[in-house]
């Protein structure tokens, strides 16, 4: 807490970095896990093998995952970008199929017996009607990015997880300690919030 | 390599004291708060809290209180597990039929026959379930252990990335990636057996 006290600027600074990355990450991740998630809702027989292989990849844990990719693009804020832009896949996509899976049928009917579009359907009535399931896997994808992205510190210099890693080597536990606390009340406010989301869309 | 197999086995002790533990504490924790609905509230949003914190912050907010090596990172471990547990063994127990427990009332079970016979055999598929995620998480967060000196898979990962030796560090991770979906996939299978035989 002494470090917190003492250095507002810098940890607030560290915390923006950090809530940043995972603005950044998980805008870039919806535009491939929306796609996906439709897919896997439209395709029963396809469902199974997506979601099946994304919750695969999400299992890889994310200190291993993040250091064959650091082999591959080096150091910096690249190889945690893309670390969380592939873990959040599964959870994205997992809210979106169920969401769109979800939506009563007959509705979808009576929107094409009207005579809308299918683009109309899916952005008019199924994506409205899923919103709640799918902020809800946004909620998750959110705290497990904000978790992940700790280890930016580790392999470029991004985030709170600079104060952890640069506590570590310097042997200052106030400063690892700051840094736990900052990211773990970030995650805590992130969860909150977007469950306030949550609620709104759902009535 | 012959390091390597040492460096697993130590993983797979950590995660597995780890997951002990947590299931010492969580699975009494769980049949608390199905059974109380004063403490349910409190239990689970603890429990909902644990499940947020970023798994590499507690195992460094621990780290001035219990310092560094394998007995830090298995409590650390378990706090982590104990928050899925708690949540799944909740709803699997609140989740059997009252049918069934009326049932078993009137067969003339005791309190805790019906608590053996019936609650526990068809909350199991939904509590293993929590166990499921619990372990995986576990196995996966071991790799942070390196960070405070408790060796496991973690290690030759930060070794292969210091000293950018490429085979070493894919072969750690292809190792703890095989362990974690190793361990997804066996108690998935597990889970189907016990909700057949539920």
């Amino acid at each position: 807490m002494t470090y917190l006290l003492a250095h507002p600027a810098r940890v607030a600074a560290l915390a923006a970095t950090h809530v940043e990355l995972v603005v950044i990450a998980l805008v870039v991740a919806a535009l491939f896990a929306f796609p996906l998630g439709v897919l896997a809702a439209r395709r029963p027989r396809v469902s199974p093998w997506l979601l099946g292989t994304l919750g695969a990849i999400y299992t890889v844990p994310s200190l291993a995952l993040l250091a064959v990719v650091v082999q591959w693009v080096g150091l910096g804020f690249l190889p945690i970008f893309i670390a969380l832009v592939v873990y959040a896949q599964f959870m994205l996509a997992r809210g979106v199929a169920a969401g769109i899976g979800g939506v009563d049928a007959a509705q979808v009917d009576a929107a094409r017996g009207l005579g809308m579009s299918s683009s109309q359907v899916l952005w008019g009535v199924e994506v409205r009607q899923a919103l709640p399931v799918m902020l809800g896997g946004v909620r998750i994808a959110t705290v497990a990015s904000i978790a992940i992205a700790t280890l930016g510190g580790y392999v470029g210099g991004v985030g709170l997880g600079v104060l952890i890693f640069n506590g570590l080597t310097l042997h200052q536990p106030a400063m690892i300690v700051a840094g736990s606390i900052a990211a773990s009340l970030l995650a805590i406010a992130a969860d909150g919030a977007l469950r306030l989301v949550e609620r709104a869309a759902t009535i | 390599m012959a390091e390597l197999g040492g460096h697993v086995l130590q993983h797979l002790g950590l995660a597995a004291s780890a997951l002990a533990l947590a299931l010492v504490v969580a699975v009494p924790l769980g049949i608390l708060a199905a059974n109380r609905a004063a403490l349910r509230g409190g239990v689970l949003g603890l429990a909902s809290v644990g499940r947020t914190l970023p798994s590499l912050a507690i195992l460094m907010l621990l780290l001035p209180l219990l310092g560094v090596g394998v007995a830090p990172a298995v409590v650390a471990l378990a706090l982590l597990a104990i928050p899925p547990i708690v949540i799944n063994v909740d709803v699997g127990i609140r989740g059997v039929a009252p049918a069934a427990l009326e049932a078993a009332t009137a067969m003339g079970m005791t309190g805790a026959q019906r608590f053996f016979r019936v609650i526990v055999p068809l909350a199991i598929p939904v509590s293993l379930s929590g166990v499921r995620t619990a372990t995986t998480e576990t196995i996966a967060s071991a790799t942070l252990a390196t960070f405070i000196g408790a060796g496991g898979l973690g290690d030759e990962i930060v070794r292969g990335l210091q000293t950018d030796n490429s085979p070493l560090l894919f072969g750690a991770a292809a190792v703890v990636a095989a362990l974690a979906l190793g361990a997804d996939l066996l108690l998935a299978a597990s889970g189907r057996l016990a909700a057949r035989e539920a």
